[in-house]
């Protein structure tokens, strides 16, 4: 690691009065950040740990939508969120092992969008907005691509409200040795329309597959998705898996999602 | 930097690098060579340790986040006398090279105290509990810590007759 210095202020106040400074970065979990910075691919000159911000963590349910406060733990999130979006608990539950769950927050999950995140997902099929130190942007505007998001500097996420489907289901096909997924859907069925994304699969990131949705809010059936496949075009293929394999479990993991909500 | 650190109820006051991991600290700087490093990546679990009694891989985490937390590590599980977990794994054969046990005794520690407090896992049954520590249950609670030896029935059957008297 190139050496910074850390800082461990109390409020969002002070923490973002740190993070306007040149060369600061937001630290929260470090489940990501921290290899990252052992890897010499980070060289801040300070970090600003979020951790011990008090009213960055907390959810509630607002309304039709549950809000998850930026600072919140994958864990805290599983325990905090089964009565009231089932859907995203088992997705939370499910992000790495136990041990990471104790760490990774939200927020640092979506600012980082690693192209093999859950919570992205989740946000997409759901649409929900992201709340930013400056201002709330819409999960279709904020996941830009690779790593890309529409935070500017200095800026951070403070929230994720989820509109709470009526029913949801999250289908993970995990590379074993890290628990990432190789391909995973997430679907939200509402009264009115569904939502379908998919993560893991694309050099892009999550994203929303439209035909999916479209279809399965015509109806919402299996069948329905009959002669439908993900282009391969754009798929990641490492050592992992190719291309076509990536596109064939996104399709077999929306069948799946699908026929446990049908 | 100075840190403070509380580990196995003893405050140890120490002036290091901002850089230097929990992991570290706990080894290179404390001396309590218990906690292992495995692969430095948040992988293996050699490095589990329990922090105000919950589970992290303590690679992937500052010393100088854990100003004022507790921390417990293998050398803390025994007072004298091995916990019962600990003999339980030298009676049900739950190691070989010994290289992952301590994170396997830790992570295993907080998750029966998870379990206690009726944290449901993803193949649980019921949300409700209780919670039978069946293969499919210790698969996938104990799935952030690798047995490159691959000990797995030996570290279940140990866990399992833990577990089922508590
Ligand atoms: C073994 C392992 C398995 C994993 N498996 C999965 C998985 O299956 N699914 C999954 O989704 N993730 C997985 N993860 C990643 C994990 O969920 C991380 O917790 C998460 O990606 C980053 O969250 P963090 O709080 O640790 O962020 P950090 O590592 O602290 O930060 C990540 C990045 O975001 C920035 N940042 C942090 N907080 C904020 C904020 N509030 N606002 C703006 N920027 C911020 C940081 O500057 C940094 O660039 C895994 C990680 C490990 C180590
Ligand atoms: S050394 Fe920490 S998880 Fe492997
Ligand atoms: S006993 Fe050798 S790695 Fe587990």
């Amino acid at each position: 690691m190139y050496d910074f210095e850390l800082a461990r202020p109390t409020t969002l106040a002070e923490a973002l009065e740190m993070l306007a400074e040149e060369g600061s970065d937001p630290l929260s979990g470090g489940q990501t950040l921290i290899p990252s910075l052992r890897a010499r691919l980070a060289m801040p000159e300070r970090l600003v740990s979020l951790m011990h911000i008090d009213e960055l963590k907390g959810i509630e349910q607002r309304g039709d939508a549950l809000h998850v406060k930026g600072g919140t733990t994958h864990a805290q999130l599983v325990h905090g969120a089964y009565d009231i979006f089932p859907g995203l608990a088992s997705l939370a539950g499910r992000i790495g092992d136990p041990a990471v769950r104790t760490r990774g927050t939200i927020g640092g999950s979506v600012a980082n969008n690693d192209p093999a995140a859950c919570y992205p997902a989740a946000a997409l099929a759901t649409g929900a907005t992201i709340h930013t130190s400056q201002r709330e942007v819409a999960a279709d505007d904020f996941f830009l691509g690779l790593f890309e998001t529409a935070l500017e500097e200095g800026e951070i996420v403070t929230g994720v409200t989820f509109p709470i489907p009526q029913a949801s289901a999250y289908e993970k096909f995990i590379q074993p040795a890290s628990h990432f997924a190789l391909a995973a859907v997430f679907v939200a069925r509402f009264d009115t329309r569904v939502g379908v994304a998919v993560t893991g699969a694309s050099e892009d990131g999550a994203f929303r597959w439209k035909e999916a949705e479209a279809a399965l809010t015509e109806d919402f059936s299996v069948a329905a998705l009959e002669g439908l496949s993900l282009p391969e075009q754009g798929l990641i293929a490492d050592v992992h898996g190719g291309a076509d394999y990536r596109a064939r479990m996104a399709g077999v993991m929306l069948r799946r999602a699908v026929a446990a909500l049908a | 930097m100075q840190i403070d650190l509380t580990i196995n109820q003893k405050s140890y006051s120490l002036e290091l690098d901002s850089r230097v991991t929990l992991l570290d600290a706990i080894r290179e700087h404390v001396g309590l060579t218990g906690s292992k490093k495995g692969c430095d990546h948040g992988q293996c679990g050699a490095c589990t340790v329990l922090v105000n009694g919950r589970r992290i891989n303590a690679c992937l985490s500052l010393a100088a986040m854990h100003d004022g937390d507790e921390i417990t590590t293998v050398e803390g599980l025994s007072d004298g006398e091995l916990s019962p977990l600990q003999a339980a794994f030298i009676k049900e054969d739950g190691f070989q090279c010994g290289y992952c046990t301590p994170g396997q005794l830790c992570s295993a520690t907080g998750m029966l105290q998870e379990i206690s407090e009726g944290w449901p896992s993803h193949v649980s049954d019921s949300l409700d509990g209780p919670y039978e520590l069946s293969e499919a249950e210790l698969s996938e609670r104990m799935s952030g810590n690798l047995c490159r030896c691959s000990c797995y029935p030996g570290i279940n059957a140990a866990i399992r007759s833990v577990g089922e008297k508590a």
